[in-house]
């Protein structure tokens, strides 16, 4: 990854009718990052890559690819490629052709199609697939091809609208490592569309989550994990305890009547903000070593972690831990200092879309 | 056993009075004996007579000719159609669609009527132009009716895939619309054709004196008196149609 910006959206605003889909949206996309739009189905992300893509005209602003304007050009005047949701593979032609497609339409010779094919199925673990035709391939086949199809021509950014949305999980897994890989072979920028938050922590440099046609938080997986900057992001990314407090003053935080030492600072003294605790964040230790007392209330065995609910403090905690208390024990709730997350409070559910558009 | 026999009786009851009567007719068409009540023995005498006649011929020319041209023409305007509608909004697509189906619902018998009197009111001579021009008007629904399933099939990614790899709209339309939507095109081709061979009401109300096509000539020749050659000729379009019924039912079942 560079800092040279290759992609620039400015202002891109966009509506059907009455609804307002993206508005006032600034994004900028580095050379060879893989950057994540991440947010619930209707936020404007698969709209922002349509918009890329060529697909949607923006009712206003510009997309700016290497210093240029290419907000008016036709999609097949961009040198970008998309992996369509539903592979979108030509059915009645064999694989090879449906590789050679764009080949062909750019004139090129037979004996470079053909190298090329054999490059791209090989690519993608494929080899020998030639003169299979897409119906009898399964979904994560048919998924590959797609990606070959598009990778062989040489497209400066490759955008990716949920790609693997429709397979199972196992096969998902395999194949996040499979497009890393791809990336980092290819050394092209990717955008991807998800609303998979594990996809997209596994696989990006850059996540950007949107909702409502705001761009809510911009960030490494880390950051967006570790500091979500308001409840949204927070609840969105994985499970989360969100409880109102009170910041009583620089690193000393009031919550639910209880105070807790955090590290952050610059809230001001007595100020109303929301903090996010991760659940696994929690340690359940004896009660009278803890910070605050509960009663453990419900049990869920997860596999690598049991799943507790505390009541504390009119509050049902969520409690990622390894170790089992049992229902009707009580238990004492500490937390680390670092583990305690302060976000602003949000006004309004405006305010709540907007706070970070600014 | 017996409850057997039944289900076969009953079958067999149904096909005998849906085809006895086209086997009358063919039977006929080998009489030597001109009466409708007795058999003279087996001859080929109508069959001659028939190829012979040099107006019915004419009508089988301007019939097949008129098919072919109507069925052509309704299949290009009802694929353009279909295309448009199914990228219209809810509402204006609901509407033409309804639209589009009132010509197939509406009577034979008005549409003629309608036809007719345009063309006079346009002062638009009646002929062969007048048939083919209604002939293409009565073909246009069939044709969008098998078309329209065809589209909504279509993945719609696939037409923006085309045009993500580079190619223009109608370099995409032709490589990968077309293709995945040309079986129901074909249908609608054969479905419009038949459609044309069959009909008798409209293109007697704007043939005009000048020509006839094969149902117009038998209705004429009937009211004269039923000579044998109908018989005859009769008994080929049977066998024409079930010919191409066949070939039509062999591809759809290899496609299978």
């Amino acid at each position: 990854m560079t800092d040279n910006k290759l992609i620039n959206l400015v202002n891109i605003s966009k509506s059907y009718g009455e609804n307002i889909v993206l508005d006032e949206l600034n994004l900028y996309i580095r050379e060879n990052e893989f950057l994540t739009l991440l947010g619930p189905s209707g936020c404007g992300k698969t709209t922002t890559l349509r918009i890329i893509g060529g697909f949607e005209n923006p009712d206003k602003g510009q997309v700016i690819f290497e210093g240029k304007d290419i907000s008016k050009l036709a999609p097949n005047e961009r040198q970008l490629n998309t992996v369509f949701q539903k592979y979108a593979l030509f059915t009645h032609m064999t694989i090879a052709e449906n590789i050679a497609f764009g080949l062909k339409v750019k004139k090129k010779s037979k004996e470079y199609i053909k190298d090329k094919i054999k490059y791209a199925l090989k690519l993608v673990n494929l080899d020998g697939f030639e003169n299979r035709m897409p119906d009898s391939l399964s979904g994560g086949q048919q998924q590959r091809i797609a990606i070959a199809r598009a990778i062989v021509n040489e497209p400066k950014v490759l955008l990716l609208d949920e790609p693997l949305g429709a397979l199972d999980l196992k096969l998902r897994q395999d194949m996040q490592y499979e497009l890393i890989r791809l990336k980092n072979e290819l050394g092209i920028t990717f955008i991807y569309v998800t609303h998979d938050q594990e996809e997209a922590l596994t696989m990006s440099d850059t996540v950007v989550v949107m909702n409502q046609g705001y761009i809510q938080q911009i960030g490494s997986p880390e950051d967006i994990y570790n500091e979500p900057q308001n409840a949204f992001v927070a609840d969105f990314i994985g499970e989360s305890n969100i409880l109102p407090s009170i910041m009583v003053e620089d690193k000393l935080v009031n919550i639910l009547g209880a105070n807790f030492v955090c590290v952050d600072t610059g809230f001001g003294v007595n100020k109303p903000v929301d903090v996010v605790i991760r659940p696994e964040d929690i340690d359940l230790v004896k009660p009278e070593e803890g910070i605050i007392k509960g009663v453990v209330t419900s049990l869920l065995f997860k596999g690598v972690h049991y799943e507790m609910e505390v009541k504390a403090h009119g509050h049902d905690w969520l409690v990622h831990s390894t170790d089992l208390v049992p229902v009707g024990n009580e238990v004492g709730i500490w937390v680390d200092p670092f583990d305690i997350q302060i976000m602003h409070k949000p006004e309004s559910e405006d305010e709540e879309a907007t706070q970070l558009d600014i | 056993m017996v409850k057997k026999f039944i289900k076969k009786f009953y079958v067999g009851l149904i096909l005998i009075f849906l085809y006895a009567p086209i086997f009358i007719l063919i039977g006929l068409s080998f009489n030597k004996s001109k009466s409708r009540a007795k058999w003279g023995g087996f001859t080929l005498h109508w069959y001659k007579e028939l190829f012979q006649n040099q107006s019915i011929m004419n009508a089988l020319y301007t019939t097949l000719i008129i098919a072919l041209l109507s069925a052509l023409i309704a299949t290009l305007i009802g694929t353009a159609a279909s295309l448009a509608i199914s990228n219209m909004k809810k509402t204006p697509r609901a509407i033409l669609v309804a639209i589009t189906n009132i010509p197939m619902l509406n009577a034979d018998i008005v549409t003629g009527i309608s036809l007719m009197l345009l063309f006079v009111a346009m002062r638009f001579t009646l002929g062969f132009s007048s048939v083919l021009i209604s002939h293409i008007t009565f073909n246009i629904p069939y044709v969008i009716l098998s078309v329209m399933p065809k589209i909504k099939q279509l993945n719609p990614h696939t037409y923006e895939a085309a045009l993500d790899l580079g190619a223009s709209p109608i370099y995409a339309f032709f490589k990968v619309i077309l293709p995945d939507i040309f079986p129901g095109v074909l249908t609608g081709f054969f479905l419009a054709f038949t459609m044309s061979l069959d009909d008798f009401v409209i293109t007697h109300f704007t043939k005009g004196p000048q020509i006839n096509t094969l149902s117009t000539k038998i209705y004429t020749e009937v009211r004269k008196g039923i000579k044998p050659e109908i018989y005859a000729l009769s008994t080929l379009m049977f066998i024409a149609v079930l010919l191409l019924l066949i070939l039509i039912n062999r591809r759809n079942a290899e496609k299978k």
